[in-house]
């Protein structure tokens, strides 16, 4: 009867979205000191638990969590066939962020992802390896270029400083998340002009796989009442 | 999930196709089931990690869980094998699965026949594709085929600059860039006005920003420079686009697609070789006693495959049953045996069969 909510267990993602939360009128808070990863809320039948943002999509997957907050391109990237097994119930307004393609600015023959799939030809064939492209974003990134027939590139997996790997020479171009874009222009890169992978921002999600007996249902129509969610 | 009963009825029909293959002359090979992953992302490119299984090896490295064996008997051919030669060979392949679709198992059974330095191209396809059929003909299936080779000849064949005959080349097996590529240079997508105005710049590397990375600046300026002449290309011409579509849309009994073919040839002369080379094949299936009335010939067929074919191309299929993957395919890829032959080609044609779906189709299921 209580539902399981996953939420972010730290930072600005958990103030945001506990302030999401409060806006609504569910107050959501720690509970016990700032190292201690425990949750508490006044609002009867949610039961919040802290959870690392990036495994969030997991437990949602898994059924563990009825409800749970995290970037909707977590969702997309770690949860094979999303739509089947999580649904957004909202999207929240914070935490907005870009999945893009970037390469050096310096390459001024490539704006689009038809240049790039050319640079790639020809890189395969100066180089005798693929065009590199790094990224922690595998299945976007692959779906994306896939669907939109870029061929020769390889994906390199970069888990931090993806933006500085062009220097580097271990990637010649990334598929990287940026809210302002900042950082990929102080390293030299630019955005292609069809680059936008994915637009993402923190989201509510419902697990399809857990629990939902009537009791369940029930206080899930409560809180979308009280959340002031569409009704299905 | 499947049955044992299943597996045991799958595993029988396997033997008893790859018996019927080596009473035609092949010889049984065996191939590791860890596959080097690095030989077939280079040949497939990234869209092969969405197909198939990757695992690590402590030792060498990334490894795939073989997606089919047609990529180890080549390599095995080429590095030890004389010409000509016919392989068939028996066992599971896996494919990864995004779709919880039981038509679409990520481990299933393979039987296949592969046929190199077949000194008569014609002759050497139809032996392919008969030996798999014969070993299905009780099953009644619809038969369907196709030629790359016509579509990339349709394509060289194109007044147009060498350039784009290369892009699309590139592209015939993605569809959808093929199609993008073709508008573009029909000039039906215009130049974008920031593109004009960077080909304009005298020098349009001025405030390009820093020089980082692998690609150099002889690289981008290379490119900048076919960007200006791409833009002084003539749009191709509309009757060579109708030609293409004509061409990639043909669906129909062979005898009368190659009526068409014909036809179309009147005002392409450069699919002519490509007409002669089908119209060979066709007379050699015949000569194996197939009637290829009842095979229909399709423009597009194997278009879409991750497969490295590039002439004929066949498919069998349950007419009843329109919803099962086909139950056997096959082509010939001769290109194949360049990229794993280090500069050396044998011609070469072959096929699979998947005793999963046979067995199927006999149990009635």
């Amino acid at each position: 009867m209580t539902l399981r909510l996953g939420l972010p267990s730290k930072g600005r993602l958990m103030e945001d979205a506990f302030g999401w939360f409060a806006a609504r009128g569910v107050t959501l808070g720690r509970s016990g000191s700032d190292r201690e990863y425990a949750a508490q809320s006044d609002w009867d039948g949610l039961e919040p638990v802290l959870l690392s943002a990036g495994e969030i999509p997991r437990e949602l997957e898994a059924g563990r969590i009825h409800l749970g907050v995290t970037g909707s391109d977590l969702v997309r990237e770690k949860v094979a066939r999303w739509e089947d097994r999580v649904e957004e119930l909202a999207p929240m307004g914070f935490g907005a962020a870009d999945v893009v393609i970037a390469v050096p600015r310096f390459w001024v023959d490539v704006e689009t992802l038809d240049d790039l799939d050319a640079a790639c030809a020809t890189f395969r064939r100066n180089h005798g390896h693929r065009l590199r492209i790094a990224t922690k974003y595998h299945r976007l990134t692959r779906d994306f270029l896939r669907q939109h027939g870029v061929a020769d590139y390889l994906l390199v997996d970069s888990q931090g400083a993806t933006e500085g790997v062009v220097r580097g020479e271990t990637a010649e171009a990334i598929s990287d998340i940026t809210s302002t874009g900042e950082t990929l222009r102080a390293n030299g890169l630019k955005v292609l002009a069809d680059g936008v992978i994915h637009q993402s921002q923190a989201t509510l999600f419902l697990s399809r796989l857990a629990l939902w007996n009537d009791t369940e249902q029930k206080t899930l129509l409560r809180l979308r009442e009280q959340l002031r969610l569409p009704p299905k | 999930m499947t049955l044992p009963a299943q597996k045991s009825a799958a595993k029988a029909e396997a033997q008893r196709l790859l018996a019927h293959l080596r009473a035609l002359g092949a010889e049984e090979v065996e191939a590791a089931i860890l596959q080097p992953a690095e030989e077939l992302l280079d040949l497939y490119g990234e869209d092969i990690r969405a197909r198939a299984f990757v695992t690590q090896d402590p030792l060498r490295g990334e490894m795939m869980l073989r997606p089919d064996f047609t990529v180890p008997v080549v390599r095995m051919h080429m590095e030890a094998g004389l010409d000509p030669a016919r392989y068939a060979y028996a066992g599971e392949v896996f494919r990864r699965q995004e779709a919880d679709d039981p038509l679409r198992p990520s481990e299933f059974l393979q039987v296949g026949f592969e046929l190199f330095g077949g000194r008569d191209p014609a002759d050497a396809d139809a032996e392919v594709f008969v030996s798999l059929a014969s070993a299905l003909s009780d099953l009644h299936l619809r038969a369907a085929m196709g030629d790359i080779g016509l579509i990339l000849a349709a394509v060289d064949g194109l007044s147009t600059t060498p350039m784009r005959k290369a892009a699309l080349r590139r592209h015939v097996w993605r569809p959808r860039r093929f199609r993008a590529l073709l508008d573009r240079f029909a000039g039906r997508i215009p130049v974008s006005e920031e593109r004009a105005a960077l080909l304009a710049l005298a020098d349009p590397l001025a405030d390009a920003g820093p020089e980082i990375g692998v690609r150099t600046r002889a690289e981008i300026e290379a490119r900048l420079q076919q960007l200006r002449d791409e833009a002084l290309a003539p749009p191709l011409p509309g009757e060579e686009l109708a030609l293409i579509d004509a061409l990639l849309s043909l669906a129909a009994p062979v005898p009368s697609a190659l009526d068409t073919l014909r036809t179309l040839e009147q005002d392409a002369p450069g699919i002519g070789p490509a007409i002669y080379r089908l119209e060979r094949r066709v007379e050699a299936l015949e000569r194996r006693g197939i009637d290829l009335a009842d095979v229909t010939f399709e423009g597009s067929f194997g278009r879409t495959t991750l497969e490295y074919y590039d002439g004929f191309v066949f498919g069998l299929f349950a007419a009843a049953r329109p919803e099962l993957p086909p139950v056997a395919t096959g082509g010939r890829y001769d290109a194949l045996t360049r990229v794993l032959g280090q500069g050396r080609v044998v011609p070469a044609v072959g096929g699979v069969i998947r005793p999963e779906l046979v067995a199927q189709l006999r149990g009635g299921a």
